[in-house]
């Protein structure tokens, strides 16, 4: 006399969600808004930087400033920092930028092995894709209909 | 004070986010994806402008804000040539995250070799 498999199923489901260890969501909330929080004020020192010495205003600066903290997530991801703060950060790392360039530049490093070809070529954009695939489609969908709404005279 | 608001809107995107890892449970692809996608809605509506004037880099920093320029790149691009402006100006103002993304990217598979 077996248990058939769904029987299993829902009771090894069961078993995992009593053992599945609680998630301290309040520390990980203060954590995220503290080291996001400091992400965005250091990108404001940055934005102020090039506002001051360059031709920028407070709408245009956001160009230069991600530029800027990819640079500076490449070296603390390449010196492998970048991976230590994320563990106790969570979405304070994951959110800003520096978290996109994070997933590209280590997808990068971690498949060199394979060859720049095959390997850098073809999964840097592995975690990346799907931020990039749905904010472009989204983009467009938003710029079409509203686009099409301004030539109709309806806004 | 542009300082202290980009901390705490830059910080409050965060725990949004956090919240999506937490008890939504979804993975970071989907959180990040519904993100900018948000961002991209919130484009449309107007109402991503005045919160990077209210925030600064509190609202540029966030990956919310690529889909905002998204959005701003193609708008800007329609209202010269049209709907064929959405698909050309796409790209207008995001280029450099992505332009900076790869070429660091490959920089650092040159430079750093994988850790553990």
């Amino acid at each position: 006399m077996d248990k058939s498999p769904s029987t299993t199923k829902t009771q090894y489901k069961k078993l995992a969600q009593k053992k599945e260890l609680k998630r301290p969501i309040l520390k990980n909330c203060i954590n995220a808004f503290f080291f996001g929080g400091l992400i965005c004020t250091i990108g404001q020192g940055i934005a102020t930087f090039y506002m001051y010495f360059f031709d920028f205003t407070e709408q245009t600066v956001g160009n230069p400033t991600t530029a800027t903290l990819i640079f500076i997530t490449m070296l603390l991801t390449g010196f492998g920092v970048y991976d230590h703060i994320a563990q106790f950060a969570g979405a304070g790392t994951a959110v800003p930028v520096t978290g996109f360039g994070n997933a590209v530049i280590s997808a990068a490093i971690e498949h060199r092995s394979e060859g720049f070809v095959q390997g850098v070529g073809g999964n840097m954009f592995k975690l990346a894709g799907s931020v990039i695939l749905f904010g472009v489609f989204s983009a467009f969908i938003v710029a079409l209909i509203k686009t099409l709404l301004l030539e109709w005279g309806v806004i | 004070m542009v300082f202290l608001w980009s901390f705490l809107v830059g910080g409050l995107i965060c725990v949004i986010g956090q919240l999506m890892f937490d008890i939504l449970k979804l993975t970071p692809g989907h959180t990040l994806s519904i993100l900018v996608v948000t961002g991209a809605i919130l484009n449309g509506f107007g109402l991503y402008e005045p919160l990077i004037d209210f925030a600064g880099a509190g609202a540029t920093v966030p990956i919310t804000s690529f889909g905002n320029s998204l959005v701003h790149g193609a708008l800007q691009e329609a209202e010269k040539h049209g709907l064929i402006g959405v698909v050309t100006g796409m790209f207008e103002v995001t280029s450099s995250g992505i332009t900076a993304a790869i070429i660091f990217g490959m920089i650092g598979a040159i430079f750093f070799k994988p850790k553990g």
